[in-house]
């Protein structure tokens, strides 16, 4: 897995952002449509796409795009 | 892996109990238009029957129990077994499964037992009571499954109040030699167990002086200790990995076709997670009823509230395979497959 695709499906979860408009270090909880509905979409899409369950925890204590990279990145190679 | 095959006993007929009190959900004043608007629409749940405080689980079971047993013609003096799967008992002690048996004048020569499950619980309640049945010493019982969640949510936790509303329902088995029976696998991981629960009120947090509190959780969660807390996310992660696991690991061991599947019934847990579920086993829409539109999550009662409500014409005219899935609280899941034959089935049953 690499972090472009990752940011790419990440924000590919917001209806109404402009997808070029994330990065790895975009807070994504400042983004006014974050909610608890787009979570339950990015742990979905962290589901399909990578095979790995994201607890409430993980959720809650990434900021970055990155940080819920790296979760799934280490609960990939574990 | 935890799987069971008990032969020779048939499910007979299913009935299911509603109060017939309704809250719509468009009608909660306490979450913004545009935030309740996509919250319907994405747990799928409309509106739910809630019961009057006072009122419990073994109500709207018995009257279920009553009704279905009627249906049968079943003579209650042969009903030797009563299990009773809820976490809405009507007391802490005693068990309400032997309140139950002499409140349906039932033989005192009959088992009762109360199992403390919710949305896996209808599942793992049949493959408790088929596994006392399958020698044929015990050959008529009943399972009763429900809860009244809405008892235990605080009207201002948007995260649990708006997705629970409260059923019972009775299910009868019948000692049937040389019925395949039903296969079952059956799971659990207690690390998840902090995800669904009531902090106070039991022995490892007794009721205090500090258990009625409202505590602010979050903007639009607010809840005292006695009231349900719902990690919504841990949950949906656990139920769309585990349901379709526990499923696609049934068919498997049993090699079931599942295009040879009739019906394939989930806990109602909300829309998006059952879709979710349906779509990675790759089930078409019309295999996979839904209830939870106009009842909500109805904990241990949603798979035969469903079977019920959605398919009863279907289960009561001819032959069907049909699958249940439960997955929730503990963490807990199981899931059953089996054949039915014409089951008795009353209509849905209203109490007031």
């Amino acid at each position: 897995m690499n972090i472009e695709t990752f940011v790419q499906a990440f924000a590919e979860q917001f209806d109404e952002v402009p997808a070029v408009s994330f990065t790895p270090k975009t807070l994504f909880k400042e983004n006014d449509e974050w909610s608890s509905m787009t979570a339950l979409s990015v742990i979905a899409m962290v589901d399909e796409n990578y095979g790995v369950r994201l607890t409430g925890d993980d959720v809650r204590k990434s900021s970055t795009v990155e940080d819920i990279y790296n979760i799934v990145l280490s609960k990939t190679n574990a | 892996m935890a799987f069971l095959h008990i032969k020779n006993v048939v499910i007979k007929g299913l009935a299911a109990c509603v109060p017939s009190g309704i809250e719509e959900n468009s009608a909660i004043t306490s979450i913004l238009p545009p935030d309740l608007e996509k919250l319907i629409r994405t747990t799928g749940v409309e509106r739910r029957h809630t019961i009057k405080p006072g009122d419990c689980t073994s109500d709207l079971c018995f009257k279920a129990a009553e009704k279905l047993i009627d249906e049968l013609r079943w003579d209650k003096s042969e009903i030797e077994g009563l299990i009773f799967v809820s976490q809405t008992p009507d007391f802490i002690l005693p068990a309400t499964s032997a309140i139950l048996q002499n409140r349906l004048g039932l033989s005192t020569d009959c088992f009762t037992l109360d199992i403390s499950l919710g949305c896996s619980g209808f599942v793992y309640g049949l493959s408790a009571i088929t596994s006392y049945m399958q020698t044929g010493m015990i050959r008529k019982a009943l399972l009763l499954a429900g809860d009244t969640s809405s008892m235990t949510c605080s009207k201002d936790d948007k995260s649990t109040y708006p997705l629970f509303g409260d059923a019972g329902t009775a299910t009868a088995l019948e000692y049937s030699e040389g019925e395949d029976g039903l296969k079952f696998h059956l799971g659990s991981d207690g690390s998840g167990f902090s995800s669904i629960i009531i902090n106070d009120g039991g022995y490892r947090n007794r009721f205090n002086a500090g258990s009625m509190n409202a505590n602010f959780i979050a903007e639009g969660i607010s809840r005292s200790n006695l009231q349900l807390t719902l990690d919504g996310m841990d949950v949906f992660s656990f139920g769309i990995s585990k349901a379709p696991e526990t499923v696609s690991a049934l068919l498997n061991k049993f090699g079931v076709d599942k295009d040879n599947v009739d019906h394939f019934y989930f806990h109602q847990a909300n829309l998006m997670m059952n879709d979710r579920i349906r779509k990675k086993l790759q089930l078409p829409e019309d295999k996979v009823p839904l209830s939870l539109k106009n009842f909500g999550n109805t904990s241990s009662a949603s798979i035969p509230l469903t079977m019920v409500t959605e398919t009863a014409e279907a289960l009561r005219a001819g032959e069907k395979e049909i699958v249940a899935c439960g997955f929730g609280v503990g963490l807990s899941w199981a899931s059953v497959i089996c054949k039915t034959t014409h089951l008795t089935i009353p209509d849905l049953i209203y109490y007031d």
